[in-house]
This record gives C-alpha cells, sequence and structure tokens, in this order.
C-alpha cells in the first residue's frame, strides 16, 4: 500500500482539532463564553483565562471554542443541505439526459451567477440577518457545485459495463441509481464535501464579520473580528486569535480534501 | 474551405453564446425580483417595520407600486433599468441611479487595481515557482500560496491595518478622504488593494505554476531552449502566452470572487464604495436599493463569465478551429 500522502495527514490532523474542540465545547469550555465581567476587561492570559479576556471581560478561549461550534455545525449544515439537494439534480440530470439534464446544467450556471455573498445580502435585506440565513446562502452556492460534481461522475458510471448489464437485466433507473450510480459517486461527491467545507468555514466567517451571519450573543469567528477590529489600538491580539483559528480550520478542510482527492484518484496526483 | 468553415463555426458560437448571455442575465433579474419582492409578502412592511400605521404602509404601497399585478411590476423594473431608472432609493431620497453613479468610481478603481496587482503577483510568483520547479523556491511560494487561500480577506485586512496603520503609522487604517487630494486618495486604497490582491493571487498563482509546467514540458520549450534563448525570453515570451487559456479560466471565475471582495473590502476599510452602501441599505431596510445593487453585482459577475468565454476565441487558436 503507498503511503499516506502528507496533506492528507496535515489536514485530518489540523481538522481532528477543530471537531475535537467544537464537540468538547458542547460539554466544557473554560468559563461560560457569554459571562461579562467589565471589572476584568481587556485582562492578560492567565492561569484562570489562558488568552485573557476581551473588551467586556469574556474569556476568550470560551468564546473561541464556542465558535469552533457555530463554524463546524453552520458549514456541516450548509454543506449537507446544499450537497443532498445537488447531488440529488446531478444524480437526476445524469439519469433522465435530454432536456431534464440540460435544463439542470443551466440552472446550474444560473446559480454560478450568485456568489454567496449576494445571496446572503438579499436574505438580509429581506428577513434581517441570522445565522439560518447564513446557512441558506452558503447551501444555496452548494447547490451548482454537487449537481455538476454528481452528474460528470455519474454520467461516467452509467456507461459501464454493469450499468448496462442491469439496465438490460430491466432493472429501473431508480433502483440502479440508488445501488449502482450513488455509491460509485461517493468517493468523488466527499472530496467535493470536504473542500466545500473549507469553503463554507471562510463564508461563514466573513458574514458573520459583516454582520449577516451569528448575531449576538452567538459566538463567531467572524463577528469576534469585527468587534476586535474597533479595539485595534486598545487589543491588538483580540484581532489575531479568531483569524488563526479561521486559517487553521480552512487550511485543515482544505488539505484534507486536496489528500482525499490525490488518494481516490491517484491519476491526478501524479499528474501534478 | 477550411477557413471559411472556422469561420462560420465560430459565427454560431459566438450567436450561442451571446443568447446564452441574455438568457442568464433574464433568469438573473427574475431570481432577484422574486426573493426581493414575492419572498417578503409585504416589501411595505418589510421597510417600515411592525409599527408602522396602516396610512403609512398604504402610501408606501402606492410609491412602491406595490398595487400593480407582479407581471407589470417586473417588466417595470426591467424596462427601468434598461434605461437607468432604478427607481428610488427609500432612505436617501434620491434616485437609486445617482448613488450608484457617485459611488462606482471608487468600486471600479478598487476591482481594477486590485485585478492588475493581483495578475502582477500572482504571474511572477507562479512562473517563479515553475522555472524553480522542485526546489526551495517553489516549496516556499507553494506554500505561501496554501496559506494564502486559507486566509480570509477581511482578516488579512485587519493584519495589514494593524502592522501599517497602528504600529508603524505609514498608511491610514480606513476612510478616504476624496479624490480632490489624489496622493491622500492614493494612500488610503494601497492597503486595501493589496488585501484584495494577496488573498486572490493565491489561487491564481498555483494555476499559472501548473499550467506553465505544463507547457514547459512541449517540445517548441525544448527546441527554444536548445537553440540557446535566455530563461527570461523563454518563460515570459513562449511559456507564459502559452500557459494563458486555463490562466483566464480562473481570472474569470475569480471575478465574481474580485467583485464579492471589493463588497467585503470597503466595509473593513470604510471606503464610499458600491459595497459599503448595500450594508447602508441593509441597515435602512431600503429594499429599492439594495435590489438594484444586487443585480448590478449579479450582472457584473455575469458579464465577465461571458467575456472570458469570448476572450478564449482570442486567445486559443486550436479553439478557433474547433469552435
Amino acid at each position: 500500500m503507498r503511503p499516506l500522502p502528507a496533506n492528507f495527514i496535515i489536514g485530518a490532523a489540523l481538522v481532528a482539532v477543530v471537531i475535537g474542540v467544537a464537540a468538547v465545547s458542547l460539554i466544557w469550555t473554560p468559563h461560560d463564553p457569554a459571562d461579562l465581567d467589565i471589572r476584568g476587561k481587556f485582562g492578560d492570559p492567565s492561569a484562570i483565562n489562558w488568552l485573557g479576556t476581551d473588551q467586556l471581560g469574556r474569556d476568550v478561549v470560551s468564546q473561541l471554542m464556542a465558535a469552533a461550534r457555530t463554524s463546524m455545525a453552520v458549514a456541516l449544515g450548509a454543506v449537507m443541505l446544499g450537497g443532498s439537494v445537488g447531488v440529488g439534480l446531478g444524480l437526476l440530470a445524469s439519469a433522465i439526459g435530454g432536456w431534464v439534464e440540460d435544463s439542470v446544467m443551466r440552472l446550474a450556471d444560473l446559480g454560478f451567477a450568485f456568489p454567496a455573498l449576494l445571496f446572503a445580502i438579499m436574505l438580509a435585506a429581506v428577513f434581517g440577518p441570522s445565522l439560518t440565513n447564513a446557512v441558506l446562502a452558503i447551501a444555496f452556492i452548494n447547490i451548482p457545485v454537487f449537481a455538476r460534481v454528481a452528474r460528470a461522475a455519474a454520467n461516467q458510471i452509467w456507461t459501464r459495463e454493469y450499468v448496462l448489464a442491469a439496465r438490460a437485466a430491466g432493472m429501473s433507473k431508480l433502483a440502479i441509481t440508488r445501488d449502482h450510480i450513488l455509491p460509485n459517486i461517493a468517493a468523488a461527491v466527499i472530496v467535493q464535501a470536504t473542500i466545500e467545507f473549507a469553503v463554507a468555514i471562510l463564508a461563514e466567517a466573513a458574514l458573520s464579520y459583516l454582520g449577516l451571519g451569528a448575531q449576538p450573543p452567538a459566538s463567531s469567528w467572524g463577528r469576534m473580528l469585527s468587534e476586535a477590529q474597533t479595539l485595534m489600538y486598545l487589543a491588538p491580539e483580540l484581532a489575531v486569535y479568531p483569524g488563526l483559528c479561521i486559517v487553521i480550520a480552512v487550511l485543515g478542510f482544505g488539505l484534507l480534501g486536496d489528500g482525499l482527492r490525490d488518494i481516490t484518484d491517484p491519476r491526478l496526483a501524479r499528474a501534478r | 474551405m477550411a477557413t471559411c468553415q472556422a469561420g462560420s463555426h465560430m459565427t454560431y458560437f459566438l450567436f450561442r453564446r451571446t443568447v446564452g448571455f441574455i438568457a442568464t442575465l433574464i433568469a438573473v433579474s427574475i431570481v432577484v425580483f422574486s426573493v426581493m419582492n414575492i419572498l417578503p409578502g409585504d416589501p411595505a412592511l418589510t421597510i417600515l417595520g411592525m409599527d408602522a400605521t396602516d396610512d403609512a404602509l398604504a402610501a408606501l404601497r402606492e410609491d412602491l407600486g406595490l398595487n400593480d399585478p407582479v407581471m407589470a411590476r417586473y417588466f417595470g423594473w426591467v424596462g427601468g433599468a434598461l434605461v437607468g431608472d432604478l427607481g428610488v432609493s427609500h432612505s436617501f431620497r434620491v434616485p437609486v441611479a445617482e448613488l450608484i453613479s457617485e459611488r462606482l468610481p471608487m468600486t471600479v478603481s478598487l476591482a481594477v487595481a486590485g485585478m492588475i496587482v493581483t495578475l502582477m503577483i500572482a504571474l511572477s510568483v507562479g512562473i517563479f515557482a515553475a522555472a524553480n520547479h522542485g526546489k526551495p523556491g517553489d516549496w516556499l511560494t507553494m506554500f505561501l500560496s496554501q496559506l494564502g487561500i486559507a486566509v480570509p480577506a477581511f482578516w488579512l485586512s485587519i493584519l495589514l491595518v494593524l502592522l501599517f496603520a497602528v504600529n508603524l503609522r505609514w498608511l491610514p487604517p480606513g476612510g478616504f478622504p476624496g479624490w480632490s487630494d489624489p496622493v491622500a486618495a492614493m494612500r488610503s486604497l494601497i492597503l486595501p488593494t493589496v488585501a484584495l490582491a494577496l488573498v486572490q493571487s493565491a489561487v491564481l498563482a498555483r494555476v499559472t505554476r501548473s499550467s506553465a509546467l505544463e507547457v514547459m514540458r512541449q517540445d517548441f520549450t525544448r527546441t527554444a531552449r536548445a537553440s540557446g534563448l535566455s530563461q527570461r525570453r523563454i518563460l515570459w515570451r513562449h511559456v507564459l502566452p502559452n500557459a494563458l487559456v486555463p490562466i483566464v479560466t480562473i481570472v474569470g471565475m475569480q471575478f465574481a470572487a474580485l467583485v464579492t471582495g471589493t463588497i467585503v473590502i470597503e466595509n473593513v476599510f470604510y471606503l464610499p464604495g458600491l459595497g459599503r452602501l448595500i450594508f447602508q441599505s441593509i441597515a435602512n431596510r431600503d429594499l429599492p436599493t439594495v435590489q438594484a445593487l444586487v443585480m448590478l453585482f449579479a450582472v457584473i459577475v455575469v458579464t465577465a463569465n461571458f467575456v472570458v468565454d469570448l476572450l478564449y476565441v482570442l486567445i486559443d487558436p486550436r479553439l478557433k478551429a474547433r469552435t
């Protein structure tokens, strides 16, 4: 067996840390992330507050941990939602072909005209800013991505002999899609999902930074940065930690996705 | 014969792309209109809020033309937009087109400067990495670009402000003094442009590198090298032009990221452009302005993709014959 690629190992390690921290924050954080202590504001790092406290005396480590949870939850929700709709559309397009395939793919093209930010802006203008709208906006831009990946991968499988044999044996397109197509495109979909996870983390951070995502008192790396930006002359370090967390999470999922692709598609790895 | 055929193929290609472009624009306008006008139920209520009086709501509904049938409102909006009438801003009480034309120069300057700096960084770094393939210089640039992809533009902006404005005090931390003082104006655009370009060039540098590596493996590069041309000349005159097709594709796709990037960056640096206007309009629940701006940004993205499609034909002679 070939050794695992370095990007896979590093990515998996970073992802394990981020998911681990998010999971731990569900049951334990050093302090309540929303606990205010105005007298203890801008506290230096100490045995009690490992990275100090912010402008309202809240514990920075606890907030970073709770924000990891927000980030993972948003990314998971957006990728699952966008991924299942997208993969469903891609499979449908591939199975039926003809004008259905054409229309689905034209719709996917249309999706690319709207970056997540524009969609989030529309939703925020109409319904007010919220984390749910951020999830919907990020999910929306994931639909065309997954639809294309699923269709391209499925189209290849449909030409395989065992699929042709199944069709000749009278198996319905739905059954073939469920039993043969879906399991065989799973690898491609999982690789894409890992990469889209990284994109979703970045998008959530940006939307929350702009005030279109997590609302107080929910913790979010993006929101922590927008608060820290106004305090840069007083406490510059507050503008550093959340950004580092974003980079670790995005880098982790990005590398893991690349590594998974190298493992599942060795042809590509060698071409590089 | 061959040229004639290629010519008619090209006409057909251009025709098909143009029809697709117009169809996409129409579809985009329908999506924007539906989300902004049909989803909220009553836009007047969205704008004025729950405690608005019935009279005020009725007056605003009349004002916004909400009493007309949906189709009439849609065609009224599109028809107006085509002749530059984007409605009246609810919060600024001036035509939206006027608001946009006041702020457009800022956003365009930022996007154009960002694109130029992106290309300068990405092409040099990508070609440098390809020329040093497998050496430490290559690893370092690839490591930095991997990192660059993971760094959000707004955090990079904050770090740049921390370093160059807060600590070194070389550049202003944000705001815009106006074009009447060109030096001060340029100074206040340096950090935003760099923040926008560094993040964008991370992706593009990788594409440039792999595309250049592909070209360098081909025979004509070896011939050029064998005939004694300098490395520099080979790279910039032979490798880069042939590596352009994938680069242009990514540039086109990145244009969307660049446009939304300006929205974010303007808000980080408090620059009075369209991105800032969009957020002021959201805060003011100014639906006509948000609708016009979202449509404008989407049109820019779609147009950029269309232009990239056309550029292919110009750049890649093989496509000219094949399409």
